[in-house]
């Protein structure tokens, strides 16, 4: 399985998880974990998301979710989990 | 699980602190391609690299999409030209050909720069490499993405006099060939002593002869993360700050090392090493300046420098060979002048001089880099930069470099412009006391004493 790691960052207002969700399930990736704080009135959201039974190519889904994330302004990136992964642990 | 505060610090060092992954470099072994005609042989480079290459740029497009971060430079490195074109090459003119076939192979493929013309005369010097050298002005002006090295000297064998001086000269007319451009030339000409046969960056990246048919090696970047990291010490002690610069080059490293993986796997080439480098841009915060005055040092170059240096680069080794088995290159800190626009403003305010930039490159991992010098510098006292730091390198036994811009019609108080990456920099005084008579004796430095190891 390939993990990936979605991540919203933006002023918080009603309705962001709502509409990066919707899109994901129309897109058919499985959202495996969420975890979402509020810093100093911004929206930091966390999502590790498998993308392997998408419809979408990888690079369509981060194309969409980045131009998603402008209508809502929020910065959506969708990025493969090793960055992390070999950035972060031992 | 991965979490979200490392997931956020991870993002903060690719959108704030400009973390990047400066370079993928393809090497590319031309050997196989040697013809008793230069024709034939121009015609199996094209072939050798663009085939091999075909790859390099949409690959690292790919990963830089996946994992959403930024690969400045894809290049590709050549076996010295000086080898390669020994067979059929009995002209300048015959060398400066293959120059213009491999900037069109490197336009072709959609690199920015293709280094590896170059020579490696370390103790003697054959008829062909004295051509390639001889002809690295014309080559230089010719073409726009060709970068030339020389190697002059190395810990075992001795510094090569004659091509010390020689090179002088060769500085100097590249300068006056491109004189209209700033003399640009030189910013792709470097010397060196103990020249890595896997550096991946320019203008001194080469495919060595001990190297496999192709290899990929990335250099990974990163001042502005470390210099982050530095800040958020405060005032802490030496330890702390050492064990800070340590950890954060650790996960610098480990994107490089993330990268280079997924680059060999993706093109099924060999993955060779990663080069550690901290390599600054002219970007605001991409500065190694920075990092050493974050540490206390009110301008770059007054005293402290060259001990926070130490520091610097010792600590950025110890983090990133834990992080990645095949560390090589030249692995360290880079102090080059137009590249690194808190160096540059440290030569402005006056703290930093040609002379401590000297002593800097003592313990950094190359040496005087991107440096512009008043054109109206003599060939002997280029060479005599070039033969004190070729000098530091034998007995350090380290590698040491020159890359140094006599720029035609300027003098100090000038500035020349370069561009892009290569940025620019204010004209720097050099001494007017002349080199000439110790330059001409000619023949050999002698190895030194601790090179007879066996």
């Amino acid at each position: 399985m390939h993990k990936s790691i979605l991540t919203v960052v933006g002023k918080d207002q009603v309705g962001i998880i709502a509409k990066v969700c919707s899109y994901l399930a129309d897109s058919n990736v499985n959202i495996l974990d969420i975890s979402q704080t509020i810093v100093d009135g911004y929206f930091n959201m966390m999502m590790i998301v498998d993308t392997n039974a998408s419809t979408k190519e990888f690079s369509a889904l981060s194309s969409e979710l980045s131009s998603l994330g402008d209508g809502i302004g929020c910065i959506v990136k969708l990025q493969r989990e090793e960055i992390f992964e070999s950035m972060q642990r031992i | 699980m991965i979490n979200l505060n490392e997931v956020v610090e991870t993002n903060l060092m690719i959108e704030k602190e400009n973390l990047d992954v400066r370079t993928i470099t393809l090497g590319i072994s031309l050997l196989e391609c040697m013809s008793d005609s230069v024709d034939t042989l121009c015609r199996k480079i094209y072939d050798r690299i663009a085939y091999t290459a075909k790859d390099l740029v949409k690959t690292g497009n790919e990963i830089e999409r996946d994992y959403a971060i930024k690969v400045v430079n894809k290049r590709i490195s050549v076996t010295p030209i000086g080898l390669v074109g020994s067979s059929c090459c009995r002209s300048t003119d015959d060398f400066v050909k293959i120059a213009r076939t491999l900037d069109k192979v490197s336009e072709a493929v959609g690199v920015n720069f293709i280094g590896g013309y170059s020579a490696l005369p370390v103790k003697g010097m054959t008829e062909s490499e004295r051509l390639l050298i001889e002809s690295i002005p014309e080559a230089l002006k010719e073409t726009e993405r060709v970068c030339s090295s020389v190697a002059l000297g190395s810990t075992k064998v001795g510094i090569n006099m004659d091509a010390v001086a020689l090179m002088g000269r060769v500085i100097r007319k590249s300068a006056e060939l491109t004189a209209d451009k700033d003399s640009i030339a030189c910013s792709k000409l470097v010397v060196f002593c103990n020249a890595p046969d896997d550096n991946p960056f320019m203008a001194g990246a080469f495919h060595g002869v001990t190297e496999a048919d192709a290899v990929i090696n990335v250099g990974v970047s990163g001042p502005g993360v470390i210099k982050h990291a530095v800040e958020s010490v405060g005032s802490g002690d030496f330890g702390v700050l050492g064990e800070t610069i340590k950890r954060t080059a650790f996960k610098i490293t480990r994107l490089g090392q993330l990268v280079a993986q997924e680059a060999s796997r993706r093109m099924g080439i060999p993955f060779g090493i990663v080069d550690l480098s901290l390599a600054p841009t002219p970007a605001i915060g991409d500065s190694i300046s920075d990092i050493i005055e974050a540490m206390g040092i009110e301008s770059t170059g007054a005293p402290g420098t060259t001990a926070a240096l130490a520091l610097l680069n010792d600590q950025v080794k110890k983090g990133g060979i834990m992080a990645s088995s095949y560390v090589g290159g030249l692995s360290g800190a880079f102090i080059p002048v137009s590249e690194d626009q808190g160096m540059i403003n440290a030569v402005k305010r006056g703290s930093l001089s040609i002379e401590k930039l000297e002593a800097m490159t003592c313990i950094c991992s190359v040496g005087l880099d991107m440096i512009a010098i008043p054109g109206s510098t003599p060939a002997s006292t280029i060479s005599g930069i070039i033969a004190d730091e070729m000098a530091i390198g034998m007995v350090n036994q380290k590698t040491t470099a020159v890359r140094v811009i006599p720029v035609i019609g300027k003098d100090v108080g000038d500035t020349a412009h370069f561009g892009g990456l290569l940025g620019y920099a204010p004209i720097m005084p050099v001494s007017r006391f002349s080199s000439e008579r110790f330059i001409s004796r000619g023949g050999r430095i002698p190895a030194p004493v601790h090179s007879f190891r066996n």
